[in-house]
């Protein structure tokens, strides 16, 4: 059962291969964005050499090390499930001897790991030589963050499988996707990190699952988290991944009884 | 006057048909606005901790932001093309518009017709009002002209920008990802182009001129004379795209073979 799992993750890998402008496409997204985003920071910055703890030296790491997180973590797997319950091949799905939301997982996974290992990667190392960005020294904090980033990965996924489930509950579930896409990018700390938001919007937003996807590992990356802060803000993800495994088992439940196919 | 009456009549399939999920169609309209909100929250936290962004106040650039809003809401009741590729192309749909007499761009345009986003033109108004009462700029009798002529130039980048972009679909059908590109880089011409380095700027000047739909033509209404050949200029790049856009669409679908059955 297993290795079935396993070569959904190569199978997804070998399909990203396939499609070169996309990658091509990706890579000029991705270096526009972080620059854009590195001048509008420095704007934002003007005089100032710090601004809500963070020096423009680590403003500009966490930008970097953000968007090119969120290239492993990203995937389309709301579109996907909410395709497969509108044209009904959901149904099809269902009756094969495997567990449908873990295959879109392994999927989005395949799609991850495609574009870490020759994306993110390759990536990182030209946007040292472009903007002036300090990555930790410390071998343990890599390791760390790359743990994170799995779990990054796995709530991102989470919270995009139960926004595509609700295709079955709605006729229309397009507004909510894309509403989803700016909270995650807004909530999580890709655009503004938490701590430049009012405290009592960051106080709110601490108890959301999205700064999990983003802030806390780059925080850690960064160097603004030390010491047993760092485990403790794995720990948060580890919490978040737990608690939203029960959401998706309950709204998949549900929608299995929901479940019509028009036509055939 | 026959395009009209094709309007008029998908307008009122388009009424048709939203009406009878009306529930959806509210849910729709709330979240669009909501997601365009989002985007001027970015500002609103941005500007807690610093009062001028390359010399711009933050009134200022709410007021970019509520201009961006009025073209965009045009441009994406009549552009809602997204998954032309799969629907078109794949399932061999283009074949039924091909067939038919009047122009297929406006066929499709009004095919995917979608008026709820003009209630984001609506919010742009009156975010631009609010804008503007707190700013200390006098209103010209010329300046509603203006402000006409400068949506409609920023209405045709975003469309001429977007059919060359929707265009490529006749020569590859393997995803391209560029519609997301267009998605990111929208929302950098809303800021002033002075804070970026070179190389962006001439992008969002000359590539993808998407400071035509922000910065350049608002910058007219705020009395920020640096740039006012450039506000000026969004007529004309605007004409220049649509008609490099309708070009490339037409010699795609000259070159058009269909996917078979």
């Amino acid at each position: 059962m297993l290795s079935a799992y396993v070569d959904m993750i190569r199978i997804r890998f070998l399909m990203m291969l396939a499609y070169r402008v996309n990658y091509f496409s990706g890579i000029i997204i991705y270096t526009l964005n972080i620059g854009a985003y590195y001048f509008l920071w420095k704007a934002i910055y003007g005089g100032n050499d710090t601004l809500a703890g963070f020096t423009v030296l680590q403003m500009t790491t966490y930008i970097a090390i953000s968007w090119m997180a969120r290239a492993f973590y990203f995937n389309n797997l709301d579109r996907e499930i909410a395709n497969e319950i509108k044209d009904g091949s959901v149904a099809v799905q269902m009756i094969r001897p495997y567990q449908y939301l873990i295959v879109k997982m392994m999927q989005g996974l395949g799609e991850g790991l495609f574009r870490l290992l020759l994306f993110s990667a390759p990536g990182m190392i030209i946007i040292t030589f472009l903007f002036p960005i300090q990555l930790p020294t410390d071998v343990m904090t890599w390791a760390i963050f790359m743990v994170m980033i799995f779990f990054s990965f796995l709530i991102n996924s989470q919270i995009n499988i139960m926004v595509g489930l609700f295709a079955f509950f709605v006729e229309n579930n397009e507004g909510l996707m894309r509403m989803k896409r700016v909270a995650v990018d807004l909530f999580s700390g890709l655009i503004i990190p938490l701590s430049f938001f009012p405290l009592w919007a960051e106080s709110i937003l601490r108890w959301l699952p999205f700064q999990a996807i983003t802030f806390l590992p780059a925080s850690v990356f960064t160097g603004r988290v030390t010491g047993q802060q760092v485990y403790d803000a794995l720990l948060t993800q580890v919490v978040w991944f737990i608690v939203l495994i029960l959401p998706i088992v309950f709204i998949w439940r549900k929608s299995r009884q929901r479940l019509f196919v028009q036509g055939g | 006057m026959y395009y009209a009456t094709i309007f008029w009549d998908y307008t009122k399939t388009y009424m048709k048909t939203r009406m009878t999920y009306r529930a959806d169609f509210i849910i729709e309209v709330l979240t669009n606005l909501a997601f365009q909100l989002m985007n001027l929250l970015f500002i609103i936290v941005v500007f807690q901790h610093t009062s001028f962004l390359g010399g711009w106040s933050r009134e200022e650039i709410i007021f970019i932001y509520g201009y961006f809003m009025l073209p965009y809401g045009v441009f994406m009741t009549f552009f809602n093309l997204w998954d032309f590729t799969e629907r078109y192309i794949v399932k061999g749909e283009m074949d039924r518009i091909l067939t038919r007499p009047a122009y297929n761009l406006v066929q499709l345009m009004l095919e995917n017709m979608n008026p709820s986003s003009l209630f984001g033109s609506l919010t742009g108004m009156l975010i631009m009002g609010y804008a503007w009462l707190q700013l200390d700029v006098t209103l010209q009798w010329y300046d509603p002209f203006v402000l006409l002529l400068f949506v409609a130039g920023s209405v045709m980048v975003y469309g001429g920008i977007y059919i060359s972009i929707t265009a490529l679909s006749f020569f590859s059908d393997a995803p391209t990802g560029i519609h997301a590109l267009m998605w990111n880089i929208q929302n950098y011409g809303r800021y002033p182009v002075n804070i970026y380095n070179k190389v962006i700027r001439f992008v969002l000047t000359w590539i993808l001129p998407f400071a035509f739909v922000g910065i350049y033509p608002s910058a007219f209404f705020l009395d920020k004379e640096v740039t006012t050949l450039f506000s000026f200029l969004t007529p004309v790049v605007g004409l220049a795209f649509l008609t490099m856009g309708i070009l490339i669409w037409n010699f795609g679908v000259r070159k058009y073979r269909g996917a078979g059955s």
